[in-house]
C-alpha cells in the first residue's frame, strides 16, 4: 500500500476547499455594506479552480487516494463546466439576494461547498467517496433552500426536500452496501471487474440495482420519483432555485457515468438496468410535459419541464453506447444552460419585494425591453427544441442515439411528449410579444449581469449553429475515460 | 458453555428484553432509559467481538451524548400520550401485516442462499497485543483518509447550516454586549452636579 499519496490531480479540490474555509473566516470581519468582498472571493476561488483544473487537465486517468479519487477528461470538462456554471449563478443572483437581505457569507460559503461536492461525486472512483460527496450536495442544498427562514413555503420545501433526499440516499446506500456484500468491494474499477469476471446472473446484484437506480431517480427528479421537485423549485428562493436547477445536473450525470456505466456496465447488468431505465423516462417524459401545460407558476413550470429533460437524459444513456452517453452528456450541459437562462431571467425581473414567477409577469416583455424578450425567446425555443437552436440538435442527438440502440418506438414516444412540451414554451413566447404589458417598471439590470444574460441566449444560437466542436470535445472526453 | 457463551446468552436475554422495553414502555423517559441499557449490552456484544474501540464510542458517543440528549428533549416536551395512543386498535391489522410481511423478507433475503449468511467462517482469532484502536487509526489516516476528510467537511457544512438557520440578533432585543458593561467608567453613569447650596426659606 502506498502511504504517500499523490495530491496532484486532486489540485482543484484541496484549493477550494482552502478557499471556502478562507471566505468563511474572512466573511466574519466583513461589515454587512463590505459583502461584496465575500462575493469577490468566492468567483476567486472559483476561478481559481477553473485555471488549476485546467493546467492539471491531461487526457490519461490518473487514480489518486488508494484509487478513491479519478482524474480523467470527462472529470475535468464537467468540473470546468461547472465552475463555469456556479460562477454565472452568483453574477445572475447578486441584486436579488442583495434585495432579499441574503447576500451574506453563508451563502457563498454554503455554494462552495456544494460546488466541491459536486466536484468529488464528479472525481469518484469509490462508492464511498460518490456517496460523500453527494451528501456534502445535498446537506448544503436543503439549509439554502431554507435559509429564507421567514417565508413559510421555503421551510416547507426545505422540509419535503430534506426528508424525501434523505430517503433516497437510504436506497442509494442499502443498495450500496448490498453491491459489497455481493463483490466485497466498493471501488469501482474493481467492481466492475469482479462482476465481469463473475459472469452468471447475480440475483443480489440485481436487488441491488433496483435500489439504486430508485435511489438514482429521486436524485434526478425521474418520475416515479419526482415528487419533490415542483415544490422544492417553487418554494425555494429563486437565486437558490437557479442553482438547484442547473449544476447540480452536471454531478448527477457523472454519478449515472461512474456508477451504473463504469461500475454496474458488464453486459447482464445493463439487460437489466436498460428497461429499468426506459420505464422512468418515458414516465418523466409524459408526466413532466402534460403536467407543466397546467401551471401558471413559471418555476413550477420550469421543474415539470426540468422533469421532461430528465426524461431525455436517461434516454441517452439507456442506449448504452459511446454515442449514446455523450448525447447524454450534451443533453444536460445543454439543459444547464438553457435553466441557466431561464431562471436567471426571472431574477432579472424581480426586484425587491417583487417575484416575476408568475406567467402573467412576463405579459408584454417586447414592449418592455425587446432584447430580454428576444433572449428569453431564444431560450424558450431552445427548450422547446426548434433549430436552428441547440435544443434541436440536443434532442436530435439523443434520438440517434436512441434508434441506433433499436428502440425506435422509444424514439416516436419522445418526439410526440416533445410536440406536447413546446406548447407550454411557446405560450411564455406568445405572452411576451402579443400581449399588453401588466408591469411598466423599468428594466435596468447590472452590466455584468446585461453581458452575461445576451451570451446565455445567444449561445443557444451559436451552439445550435455549430455543435460540433462541443460534441467532438464530449466524444473524445468520454472516450478517454470509460 | 463456556464462559464467553455464558456473557454471550446473558447480553443478548438483557438486549432483547430492553429493546421491548423501548417499544412497550408508557413512560418516554422510562423508554429512553431501556435505550440506554440497550446499547450498553450491545456495547458489551462488540466487546466479545474484539471491537474494543466500537464499543467505547458507542457507550461514550451515544450513550454519553446522543442519549443524554434524547432524553433532555423528551423531559422538555409535553407529550400527550392519551393522542398517541389513539386509534391503536383500528390500526392494529395493518400494522400487525406489515411487520410479519418486514419479518418473512427479512428472513428470506438473510436466510437465503444468496447471502451466504451461514457460510461465513469465524475471523481468526487475533494476538494479545492486537491493537483494534491503532488498527482503526492506521486506516482512517491512511487507506481511507480522503471519505475521512469528506465527512469532516460535512460536518463543517452542518455547523455552518445549523447556525445560518437558527442565529438571529433580533432588532428589539435588549442585549447587553459585556465588553461594553464592564468597560463602563464611572465618569459615564454619574455625573456630579455643583449647586450652590440654599437657604431654606
Amino acid at each position: 500500500m502506498q502511504y504517500i499519496t499523490p495530491l496532484a490531480p486532486a489540485y482543484p479540490e484541496l484549493f477550494l476547499l482552502a478557499m471556502a474555509c478562507v471566505i468563511l473566516l474572512t466573511d466574519l470581519f466583513v461589515s454587512d455594506d463590505n459583502r461584496i468582498i465575500t462575493y469577490a472571493l468566492a468567483q476567486l476561488a472559483l476561478a481559481g479552480s477553473l485555471v488549476i483544473t485546467y493546467l492539471t487537465a491531461s487526457a490519461e486517468p490518473q487514480l489518486t487516494f488508494n484509487g478513491m479519487f479519478v482524474d480523467d477528461l470527462m472529470s475535468d470538462v464537467l468540473k470546468l463546466l461547472l465552475y463555469v456554471g456556479v460562477m454565472t449563478v452568483l453574477v445572475y443572483s447578486r441584486d436579488y439576494l442583495t434585495a432579499r437581505g441574503m447576500f451574506r457569507g453563508e451563502f457563498f460559503v454554503l455554494v462552495l461547498f456544494a460546488t466541491l461536492g459536486m466536484m468529488v461525486m464528479i472525481s469518484a472512483n469509490h462508492l464511498l467517496t460518490l456517496y460523500l460527496g453527494l451528501e456534502l450536495l445535498t446537506l448544503s442544498l436543503y439549509s439554502m433552500v431554507a435559509l429564507q427562514r421567514d417565508s413559510a413555503v421555503a421551510t416547507e420545501a426545505a422540509m419535503k426536500y430534506f426528508v424525501l433526499g434523505s430517503l433516497a440516499s437510504g436506497m442509494l446506500l442499502y443498495g450500496m452496501s448490498m453491491l459489497y456484500g455481493a463483490t466485497g468491494t466498493l471501488e469501482i474499477t474493481q467492481l466492475a471487474e469482479t462482476i465481469l469476471d463473475r459472469g452468471a446472473k447475480d440475483v443480489v446484484l440485481v436487488f441491488a440495482l433496483v435500489f439504486i437506480v430508485a435511489g438514482l431517480g429521486f436524485k434526478l427528479g425521474a418520475v416515479p420519483f419526482h415528487m419533490w421537485v415542483p415544490d422544492v423549485y417553487h418554494g425555494a428562493p429563486t437565486a437558490v432555485t437557479l442553482f438547484i436547477g442547473s449544476v447540480p445536473k452536471l454531478a448527477a450525470f457523472a454519478f449515472i457515468m461512474r456508477l451504473l456505466v463504469q461500475g454496474l456496465g458488464a453486459e447482464q447488468l445493463v439487460e437489466e438496468w436498460q428497461p429499468m431505465l426506459i420505464v422512468l423516462a418515458v414516465l418523466s417524459l409524459a408526466i413532466g410535459n402534460v403536467t407543466a401545460i397546467a401551471q401558471t407558476n413559471l418555476k413550477r413550470m420550469l421543474a415539470y419541464s426540468t422533469i421532461g429533460h430528465m426524461g431525455f437524459l436517461l434516454l441517452g444513456i439507456l442506449s448504452g453506447d459511446l454515442v449514446g452517453y455523450s448525447a447524454a452528456m450534451f443533453y444536460v450541459v445543454i439543459y444547464v444552460l438553457m435553466n441557466l437562462g431561464a431562471f436567471g431571467m426571472i431574477l432579472l425581473l424581480s426586484r425587491g419585494g417583487f417575484e416575476a414567477e408568475n406567467l402573467e409577469d412576463f405579459k408584454g416583455l417586447n414592449a418592455r425591453s425587446p432584447w430580454y424578450a428576444f433572449m428569453m425567446l431564444l431560450l424558450m425555443f431552445s427548450m422547446a427544441g426548434v433549430p436552428p437552436t441547440v435544443g434541436f440538435y440536443a434532442k436530435l442527438l439523443v434520438l440517434q442515439a436512441v434508434i441506433n440502440a433499436g428502440y425506435v418506438w422509444l424514439a416516436v414516444i419522445a418526439v410526440l411528449f416533445s410536440l406536447i412540451g413546446a406548447f407550454y414554451y411557446l405560450r411564455l413566447v406568445k405572452l411576451m410579444y402579443f400581449d399588453a404589458p401588466r408591469d411598466t417598471a423599468p428594466i435596468a439590470p447590472r452590466s455584468d449581469v446585461r453581458v452575461l444574460m445576451s451570451a446565455n441566449g445567444l449561445a443557444m444560437l451559436v451552439f445550435g449553429v455549430l455543435p460540433d466542436p462541443l460534441m467532438t470535445l464530449f466524444i473524445y472526453s468520454i472516450q478517454a475515460s470509460l | 458453555m463456556s464462559f464467553q457463551e455464558f456473557v454471550f446468552y446473558f447480553l443478548s436475554a438483557v438486549l432483547i428484553v430492553s429493546a421491548v422495553g423501548i417499544i412497550t414502555m408508557r413512560n418516554p423517559v422510562h423508554a429512553v432509559l431501556c435505550m440506554v441499557l440497550c446499547f450498553f449490552t450491545t456495547a458489551g456484544l462488540w466487546l466479545l467481538l474484539e471491537a474494543e474501540f466500537l464499543a467505547i464510542a458507542l457507550v461514550l458517543v451515544y450513550v454519553g451524548a446522543v442519549m443524554v440528549l434524547f432524553l433532555f428533549v423528551v423531559m422538555m416536551l409535553d407529550i400527550n400520550m392519551a393522542r398517541l395512543r389513539e386509534g391503536f386498535w383500528s390500526h392494529l391489522p395493518l400494522g400487525t401485516l406489515v411487520a410479519l410481511l418486514l419479518v418473512a423478507e427479512m428472513v428470506l433475503v438473510l436466510g437465503g442462499r444468496y447471502a451466504g449468511f451461514y457460510d461465513t467462517p469465524a475471523p481468526p482469532p487475533l494476538p494479545a497485543d492486537y491493537s483494534n484502536t491503532k488498527e482503526l487509526g492506521r486506516l482512517v489516516y491512511t487507506e481511507y483518509v480522503y471519505p475521512f476528510e469528506i465527512a469532516a467537511v460535512i460536518l463543517l457544512v452542518a455547523i455552518v447550516a445549523a447556525i445560518a438557520l437558527t442565529l438571529r440578533r433580533r432588532k428589539q432585543s435588549k442585549y447587553i454586549d459585556p465588553a461594553r458593561q464592564i468597560g463602563v467608567r464611572r465618569q459615564d453613569r454619574v455625573r456630579i452636579v455643583q449647586m450652590p447650596a440654599e437657604k431654606k426659606e
